[in-house]
């Protein structure tokens, strides 16, 4: 079983590689995004990943920051997988960047406080310097090595430093949802919704993602504590999901009931479109429907709430997708589809397989540096 | 009897000497009102011009429209640059969407494959058999109130003093959030790519270079604008040198205005200021400084 893992994942990662060398080398010669569609997987992955990031942070919260000692045991857990799909995501937007070597750009001349971009960055750093921090003082606090008042001392600025993540959090991560949600011009990401369904999405697909690994992975199957936390997670990623649903709900009704085509457009494109199934089949059936079911019905079993999550877990890039995509392929005025012809003016859009090749490689990496960092740091089997 | 038939007579000729003075005199105006209407350096001294065209009324006492704006830019051109305002209006009526302003432009900012700045949307009104089509020229709005000005994370696009909106081609990173930004998908991104790819060799015009925001911008793999966001400049590297956008000068039905906002008495201002004036997508708050008449 191992060595199928390990040889599906070395192969996954130098496909990847191949792909990384191509944008390295050739720039976006290889995409499939254009000028109409313009942003593509590699956003949508980037939303994804930064949102399990905030969301795996947010639980490790509740550990650090409300001392739940229940979860007590997943606190390093959360931390290094909020550590882990930050890079990943970071990595996804790098990749996404037209000129990737001028990133640097964004810290030296941010054009603040207008662009909602420059803000999300410079959030987003500030909360990888905390989660670093945070992380390095959690592990030191665990490592047996600090006593009497200064491991009080150390304990009482790791609340601290939770606490401020917490606020932290929420600000970069509704900050996302704030870049899409202030383009005027787009009616579909332009609504006050935007940024708390960000949100609550990241809360969702991060627990999901903890929740998935913590039954998999952990290597402590028998005891009471692990069903407990399982039931528990569970739990919290049914509610999330329910009340994600009712946002999604809140938001498709609104704009659709009565609404303008033009306004709509992207939301019909998104039911019926081209794409219908990524949202029917894919978000509804497999991430809503099916995960709701057992989690009514297997709470109690934690093998069926991690696959309940897991599902969840994977089908949320398809809810982000639903994000990116549906908003671009409608045109701004019509007659712009017809008005000139190239495939990069083109109002549909299917990843490239360099494309997925590179978000392939994005997610072996995170698969390897967690698999490390689990190897060596022992999170699925903390030895107190 | 005799008497009023002589009475008659009189007043014949006297009405006729009057009418006949009148209409000499009304000619004598005209002649004179034209002759100081009509242009003079248009015609040999001493032949009256006749009002033949639009482009007459329109092109004041230059030979055409055209070089009548050609010379308003070259006088706004000695204006401090921020009391320069770079507007243009296009006919629609006048438009019949040829696009050679959209292959003017390409060939005049040797822009890649995908990359257009002014494309012409054709949209067709009406049902059969009471149709007709509507040719709807798309350069840059080069709004007052940019939308994807204030959206850039590292500000390297900005309006310019003279109104234009301008891209620091060294700056931008590519991130693309200006094109989902554009309420008019004026902005589009270079993807480093050549019309004759594929083919045994590509071609060395494909790689000169482009003259705009004044630089020199060479095609070379990796290297600004590839990796950018593009849009039209309005030219701004002709009106340097006192030429009209290529749009302009190219359209052979005379559909574009250019000019200086500022300036009351240049074209530009005659034309826009009417009330077959409409702006694209009023709703958003953009401003834009291209106007379109209909």
């Amino acid at each position: 079983m191992k060595k199928v893992f390990y040889v599906l994942w070395a192969v996954a990662f130098l496909f990847g590689a191949f792909g990384v060398y191509q944008k390295l080398a050739y720039g976006d010669l290889f995409v499939n995004f254009g000028s109409r569609v313009v942003w593509g997987l590699w956003v949508a992955m980037y939303i994804y990943f930064i949102g399990l990031s905030a969301g795996a942070f947010l639980l490790s919260s509740l550990v650090y920051v409300f001392k739940m000692k229940i979860f007590e045991k997943l606190g390093k857990l959360a931390l290094i997988t909020a550590l882990i799909t930050l890079i990943c995501a970071l990595l996804s937007i790098w990749f996404d960047l037209g000129h990737q070597w001028r990133f640097f750009e964004v810290f030296t001349t941010p054009n603040l406080p207008s662009s909602m971009m420059a803000w999300m960055i410079w959030l987003y750093t500030a909360y990888f310097l905390l989660l670093l921090g945070e992380t390095l003082l959690a592990f030191r606090i665990d490592s047996g090595k600090l006593t009497g008042a200064k491991l009080v001392r150390k304990q009482r600025t790791l609340q601290i430093l939770a606490s401020v993540g917490i606020p932290l959090a929420i600000a970069f991560h509704g900050g996302v949802g704030a870049l899409f949600g202030v383009v005027a011009s787009n009616p579909i990401w332009h609504s006050a919704l935007t940024p708390i369904y960000f949100l609550v999405g990241a809360i969702l697909s991060g627990c999901a993602l903890l929740t998935m690994i913590f039954v998999f992975l952990w290597k402590d199957k028998t005891s009471e504590d692990y069903r407990q936390i399982s039931f528990l997670l569970g739990r919290i990623v049914l509610v999330t999901l329910l009340f994600d649903l009712l946002l999604e709900w809140s938001e498709l009704s609104i704009s659709m009931w009565l609404g303008s085509s033009t306004h709509t457009l992207g939301f019909k494109e998104m039911l019926y479109g081209h794409y219908w199934y990524v949202f029917w089949i894919i978000h509804i059936l497999l991430g809503v429907i099916v995960p709701v079911v057992i989690f009514l019905v297997k709470s109690r079993k934690p093998y069926w709430v991690g696959l309940a999550s897991l599902l969840v877990v994977f089908t949320f890039l398809g809810v982000r997708l639903n994000i990116v995509i549906p908003g671009l392929v409608t045109p701004k005025i019509a007659g712009m589809a017809s008005a000139f012809f190239s495939k990069r003016l083109l109002y549909s859009y299917t990843p490239s397989s360099q494309e997925w090749l590179v978000g392939l490689f994005i997610v072996a990496l995170g698969i390897a540096l967690f698999y490390i960092g689990d190897k060596y740091l022992k999170l699925t089997n903390p030895h107190n | 009897m005799e008497n009023k038939k002589k009475n008659k007579e009189e007043n014949r000729r006297k009405f006729l000497k009057s009418t006949g003075t009148l209409a000499l005199g009304g000619l004598a105006l005209s002649a004179f009102i034209s002759e100081s209407l009509v242009a003079k350096p248009k015609s040999a001294p001493g032949k009256v011009m006749e009002f033949t065209s639009v482009e007459d009324l329109l092109s004041g006492p230059y030979e055409s429209a055209k070089l009548r704006m050609q010379d308003e830019v070259r006088r706004s051109l000695k204006k401090p640059i921020e009391k320069r305002k770079w507007g243009m209006a296009i006919d629609i009526r006048k438009c019949i969407g040829c696009n050679a302003c959209t292959v003017a432009c390409i060939a005049e900012n040797v822009l890649p494959p995908g990359v257009v700045y002014r494309p012409v949307i054709k949209k067709e009104v009406g049902s059969y058999p009471n149709v007709s089509l509507i040719n709807l020229p798309r350069p840059c709005m080069q709004c007052e109130d940019p939308p994807c000005v204030p959206v850039c994370p590292v500000g390297a696009t900005f309006i310019r003093k003279d109104g234009i909106i301008e891209i620091n081609y060294d700056h931008c990173i590519g991130c693309r959030y200006c094109l989902t930004a554009c309420p008019y998908g004026a902005r589009v991104f270079d993807f480093g790519e050549y019309y004759t790819d594929n083919t045994p060799q590509v071609m060395a015009y494909e790689s000169r270079p482009s003259f705009e925001y004044g630089k020199k911008w060479p095609r070379k793999k990796g290297d600004s604008p590839i990796g950018n966001a593009r849009k039209c400049t309005f030219c701004e590297h002709r009106l340097a040198d006192g030429l009209l956008p290529q749009c302009v000068t190219t359209c052979i039905g005379g559909a574009n205005y250019f000019g200086d906002l500022n300036e009351p008495d240049h074209l530009i201002n005659k034309v826009i200021n009417r009330d077959n004036v409409t702006i694209l997508k009023e709703e958003e708050g953009t401003s834009p400084k291209v106007f379109y008449l209909r």
